[in-house]
């Protein structure tokens, strides 16, 4: 079943085509990469999906609802979560405060109450135990090393228990270990049902932990498939080595 | 008993006994120039907090507040003259509607002036409160134009005149802190403050900002409309440049910067010091405006040596000097709700 469906989306930046009619589907419960050389047009489709940029041309799906004209927070309520390419943070809250911000409440009367409620504070000191940063819960979210700061992004997203999450360059920034370590906590969250597209530059990094790959050339996706069959491709070659 | 209950204990004895202070203030200083500075002092806690909610939580830095504070000074003085209200007590009642009244025009305003940020959001408001103080001059058959309008003369006089306007003051100050810190440990408070630090990852993890903005900035210019209003009637008469006046949001502004930006006692701090300041200054050196001295003096001191303001800057040194001599050192977090 397809979680997401992306069609013919299209961005152009002035002259400049980001994303030329590009169409991406997302099954659920996979590990779909993203990948493409440097500007061709990954995050700018993450952005469009997210709700952060509109698109020209083009529709995005998710659970089959059109989700094309709805902003970066009523996206992320539907069960859509993202990271960024540089980790962000909210610096001036604690690694705690900063898993609370993105669980869900609804009505004005939960709005209003206490920010950590007993339970949802257990269930954030959980998932920072799970990802190994549970020590850090009351330091300040700018005083975290990069690493946490990655982790703690992650962590986050998760707190509203979205059923797909976009991370873009997971790994960017990140020594081998902590890498070894996201990986693997991808693949456990991936198990617990949560679905995830990445976009990754780090190949060999991506084609172990995806179970498709998507290749993006110049806006548009030019292959897609099992990581090994992607990899043999002439596009993706040409793509990459430019030959 | 644990040094963190006993501090927090100690906190809730210091804020029942200023509160107590506060209270019995006019009894036990009852001549009208300190009676006159306690008005003020109460005064500006209840702006620099109202402006807090806004600009201390989102970082949506306000310097037309002003405009507001003059809106609920006019909304009141209108209301009591068609409904032919006389001077007294009564009076007091139709402030919670001039706040109302306030609180319509935010709405107005602040659905524009919230879609910029940064610096264009610091221009817009001010562009705002310039365009409310030539309303204010030119709508002559409504509000007496540069003439300005009377409020009904109250029936206080000498040393009784001042603590019924100290006891609303003091009223709308508690009621100011009492919002603030129910939104500063809500989830509403946590979305502002995330969104003071990151706009857009707040809303890439589901913080509806515009409506949050909103509202934060609505009910700060229903506090500070309030409070003018009050202020207004302890005048008597006001007329544009006097209570739309740009000193007064700048004072409030400043206040919360010299005290800590987006703490709960940092604008109450602020405000107990500067305000007294400036009413002594003027007291002394009568209209020389020699104040406006001080406050780019203050305005420089704060921005070099205590950037975030006192409270933050105090409470790193505390959480510093006990880390280092024991291990029950509170955690920032908890530090930064003081």
């Amino acid at each position: 079943m397809s979680l997401l469906r992306i069609d013919n989306l299209s961005k152009r930046f002035g002259g400049v085509v980001a994303v030329d009619e590009c169409s991406i589907t997302v099954e659920a419960g996979s590990i779909m990469g993203l990948i493409g050389p440097n500007g061709s047009g990954k995050t700018t489709v993450f952005n469009m999906v997210t709700g952060f940029i509109p698109s020209d041309k083009g529709t995005v799906s998710f659970k089959s609802k059109s989700i094309d004209r709805l902003g970066p927070d009523r996206i992320y309520e539907l069960g859509i979560g993202r990271t960024f390419q540089l980790a962000r943070i909210f610096p001036r809250l604690t690694a705690l405060e900063n898993m609370l911000v993105p669980v869900r409440r609804k009505g004005l009367r939960a709005l209003f109450s206490r920010a950590d409620w007993s339970n949802e504070r257990a269930r954030a000191m959980e998932m920072l135990e799970f990802l190994d940063i549970a020590h850090v819960a009351n330091k300040l979210g700018g005083t975290l090393s990069y690493g946490q700061r990655k982790l703690l992004e992650l962590g986050a997203v998760l707190m509203a228990e979205p059923e797909l999450v976009l991370l873009d360059e997971p790994a960017g920034g990140v020594n081998p270990a902590l890498l070894e370590k996201i990986g693997e906590h991808i693949r456990r969250l991936n198990e617990r049902g949560i679905t995830f597209l990445v976009v990754e530059h780090n190949m060999s990094w991506v084609m172990n932990l995806c179970t498709e790959v998507v290749v993006l050339h110049r806006g548009r996706a030019i292959a897609s498939g099992k990581p090994d069959a992607v990899r043999q491709e002439p596009a993706v070659l040409d793509a990459y080595l430019g030959a | 008993m644990s040094i963190l209950r006993q501090t927090a204990n100690l906190k809730w004895v210091g804020i029942v006994a200023v509160f107590a202070l506060a209270l019995v203030l006019p009894a036990i200083a009852s001549d009208p120039a300190t009676t006159n500075i306690a008005v003020f002092t109460m005064m500006y806690i209840g702006l620099a907090t109202a402006w807090n909610i806004m600009g201390g939580y989102t970082g949506y830095i306000s310097l037309g507040h002003a405009a507001f504070f003059g809106f609920g000074a006019y909304a009141l003085a209108l209301m009591l003259g068609h409904l032919h209200i006389a001077g007294g007590y009564t009076v007091f009642l139709f402030v919670p509607i001039a706040g109302v009244a306030t609180a319509v025009l935010a709405v107005g305003i602040g659905w524009f002036a919230l879609r910029t940020r940064a610096a264009t959001f610091v221009i817009v408001t001010i562009a705002f409160m310039f365009m409310l103080q030539l309303l204010a001059e030119n709508l002559v058959g409504l509000t007496g134009g540069g003439g300005g309008m009377s409020f009904p003369v109250p029936p206080w006089r000498g040393g009784s005149f001042n603590p019924p306007y100290y006891y609303a003051m003091l009223t709308l100050a508690a009621f100011a802190l009492g919002i603030s810190w129910w939104i500063r440990r809500s989830k509403f408070g946590l979305g502002l403050l995330a969104i003071r630090d990151d706009e857009d990852k707040a809303l890439a993890v589901g913080v509806p900002t515009r409506t949050f903005k909103l509202t934060a900035f609505v009910v700060s210019a229903t506090l500070v409309g309030m409070i003018g209003a009050v202020y207004g009637y302890y005048v008597t008469y006001i007329y544009p440049q006097f209570v739309v006046d740009p000193l007064i949001g700048i004072s409030m502004v400043l206040m919360v910067f010299l005290g800590g930006l987006g703490t709960l006692s940092g604008p109450v701090l602020g405000a107990l010091i500067l305000e007294p300041a400036q009413l002594s200054l003027a007291y002394n050196f009568g209209a020389s405006r020699l104040y406006l001295v001080l406050y780019a003096a203050v305005f420089l001191l704060v921005i070099l040596l205590l950037p975030r303001g006192i409270v933050p800057s105090v409470t790193d040194l505390l959480v510093r000097w006990r880390s280092r001599t024991g291990p029950t050192a509170p955690a920032p977090a908890k530090a930064l709700n003081s």
